[in-house]
């Protein structure tokens, strides 16, 4: 009776609430939490998809650090580079340009907004269109025409498929299109800031637009900074299918290209060992972590 | 006047953030941006002046950047196509509408109804769920593809229309930032709405609702490039080819492109290539005043 009851009473006091998170909240679970929770556990496991999963303890993962020489020579070095350089980097990049976005009037600050963040709205579907004939391998490519033209190449360049310049080309592309939603919050978070902090400052002496930055600027923004960090480390690891869409090859030209995302689909999805592609993942989401704590430290107000 | 006007472009009140009107500080600004832009927007010029390149500019040595005599023959050609596997574009097409419209409709209901409690409800675990949604922010959805996929084959999601729609609902960042949106919307609205006996779900649908239309426009968009240019799910978990979208045709054209293919398919690519597009642009052109509007409540503590 008294639980029946106290039910009834949660239900009146908190119950509504529930009812409008319900819906999110099982989708959240069914295809957030479940999934990171499976990857979890299956990583401990041989897992083919046929048979049910064998327990296999650490041995995924000490089999990914002592003996998948594919891991650590390339796929771990090239995630490394590629999101550091993308992902720092183009933060810092965004960063700049929200900044300089900010020094001018509302008309041409907003079609120089719409033109970087332009690049962003088009996912590497629509967009492995212009970069296969902009880097295309015999001479009708753009940029062979280019430097055959200039006379700085007698042989047209198979861009995509060579080892030395796949990783670049994917970076450049990357940076490019990594304007986002973090770039948006950092303008407006630049934009939002009072004037009279600036004119404060000034009045206690403060000239330089450097010193402005990084006393008045940051500082009063983390809290978009920050969200603009987490943004562009998760573009940067969910970014991962690029090199495979423009090589056209999983694995990639001698591993060039490859990233720890296109390793998970690799074993998980060609080679059926789900269990090892799942401890692959964890790595993942724990790397991601890892970079994201860094923010936090950086910018975080909490803490 | 001649005074007047170079203390209009050169004094104080021009300076700084958010300015005015011009100012001969700014045109470093310009200097640095103008070619800057011209790179960024290049690749994105090119898509249009490709959709309409007849085949033999499309192969021209030197192959040629902007378009001469434009047609809309790789238009034609792209919808009177069948798929190697006989269905026709214009199918695609209609599936992504179809399915772009749905997600679109439901992710603004499914988060703003979430964000609503999350920002206005009293309960005990409010601060704890919203601190696992911000944790789910940094959520990589490819990472997990393959456990995904085994719950989407056990609920029997697998080559369904619903496949498409729901795991593109569960989005933490559409979700935080209506949340935030409505912490913006002082209580004392809401009290006022319940002293007068109004139900929760009058509140909601009748108060909160038009007053978070930028943050409505915000998910929107986001819903919609997360949905029209998705190509993973039709690759992953859709075998029926009447059920795929646009985005993943798209996606066969360009793996397939090589060799004689290539020369066939490119014309065809470019074009639907742009109507991937454009979509994109038109939407965010149209309700960019309410993204920025949203994105100034974005903070992350």
């Amino acid at each position: 009776m008294s639980i029946r009851r106290s039910f009834q009473h949660w239900l009146k006091k908190e119950g509504s609430a529930y009812a409008f998170l319900s819906f999110y909240g099982i989708l959240f679970i069914v295809f957030i939490v479940v999934p990171v929770l499976a990857a979890f556990l299956l990583s401990f496991t041989f897992f083919d998809a046929i048979q049910a999963p064998r327990f296999l303890g650490l041995d995924n993962y000490i089999s990914l650090i002592t003996q998948d020489d594919t891991f650590m020579k390339y796929v771990l070095p090239n995630t490394i580079q590629f999101a550091v350089i993308v992902g720092p980097g183009g933060y810092a990049f965004a960063f700049m340009l929200a900044w300089v976005l900010a020094q001018l009037p509302k008309l041409p600050r907003t079609i120089f907004a719409l033109i970087l963040y332009s690049p962003s709205m088009t996912a590497g579907v629509a967009m492995a269109v212009v970069w296969k004939a902009l880097f295309s391998g015999d001479q009708t490519g753009y940029l062979n025409a280019f430097l055959m033209g200039m006379g700085l190449l007698q042989e047209p360049i198979q861009w995509l498929q060579s080892p030395q310049y796949l990783m670049t080309i994917m970076i450049i592309v990357s940076l490019w299109s990594s304007m986002g939603i973090g770039f948006l919050a950092m303008l407006a978070g630049i934009l939002e800031i009072s004037p009279e902090l600036y004119e404060a400052a000034a009045m206690d002496g403060m000239s330089s637009r450097w010193q402005e930055i990084f006393y008045i600027t940051i500082p009063s923004m983390k809290p978009q900074m920050l969200f603009g960090a987490v943004m562009s480390i998760v573009g940067a690891f969910q970014a991962g299918s690029i090199g495979v869409t423009l090589s056209g090859s999983n694995p990639t030209p001698q591993y060039a290209g490859q990233l720890i995302v296109n390793h998970i689909e690799d074993y998980g999805f060609l080679r059926y060992e789900m269990g090892y592609a799942a401890a692959v993942s964890v790595v993942l989401l724990l790397m991601v972590l890892f970079f994201t704590r860094l923010a936090t430290r950086l910018f975080g107000s909490e803490r | 006047m001649k005074q007047n006007a170079i203390r209009r472009y050169t004094g104080v009140r021009n300076r700084g953030i958010n300015p005015q009107g011009f100012h001969v500080s700014q045109i470093k600004f310009y200097i640095l941006l103008l070619p800057l832009s011209v790179v960024m927007i290049l690749p994105i010029i090119f898509i249009f002046s490709s959709a309409f390149k007849p085949p033999d500019e499309l192969f021209a040595y030197p192959p040629q950047f902007f378009v001469v005599n434009p047609t809309l023959k790789n238009f034609t050609d792209l919808f009177s196509k069948l798929s190697n596997s006989g269905i026709p574009v214009s199918r695609y097409l209609f599936n992504s509408i179809v399915i772009t419209l749905a997600t679109m409709a439901a992710s603004i209901l499914v988060s703003s109804a979430a964000a609503y409690s999350l920002s206005k409800k009293r309960f005990k675990l409010k601060r704890a769920l919203f601190a696992i949604n911000n944790l789910a922010l940094m959520f990589v959805p490819i990472a997990v593809t393959i456990p995904r996929f085994l719950v989407i084959e056990r609920l029997s999601l697998l080559n369904t229309f619903w496949v498409h729609v729901l795991p593109v609902l569960a989005m933490p960042v559409g979700l935080f930032l209506i949340k935030q949106f409505i912490d913006g919307i002082p209580d004392e609205v809401i009290e006022a709405a319940q002293i007068d006996g109004a139900s929760d779900w009058w509140i909601y649908w009748r108060i909160i609702l038009p007053m978070i239309r930028p943050a409505i426009a915000t998910i929107g968009i986001l819903t919609f490039q997360a949905a029209w240019n998705n190509a993973e799910i039709s690759t992953l978990y859709v075998n029926d080819e009447s059920l795929r979208t646009l985005a993943f045709y798209l996606s066969t054209l360009t793996t397939t492109a090589t060799g004689a293919n290539a020369v066939a398919g490119q014309g065809v690519a470019a074009a639907a290539a742009l109507i991937m597009f454009l979509p994109n642009l038109i939407i965010f052109i149209f309700l960019q005043r309410q993204v920025m509007s949203t994105m100034s409540h974005s903070g992350l503590k």
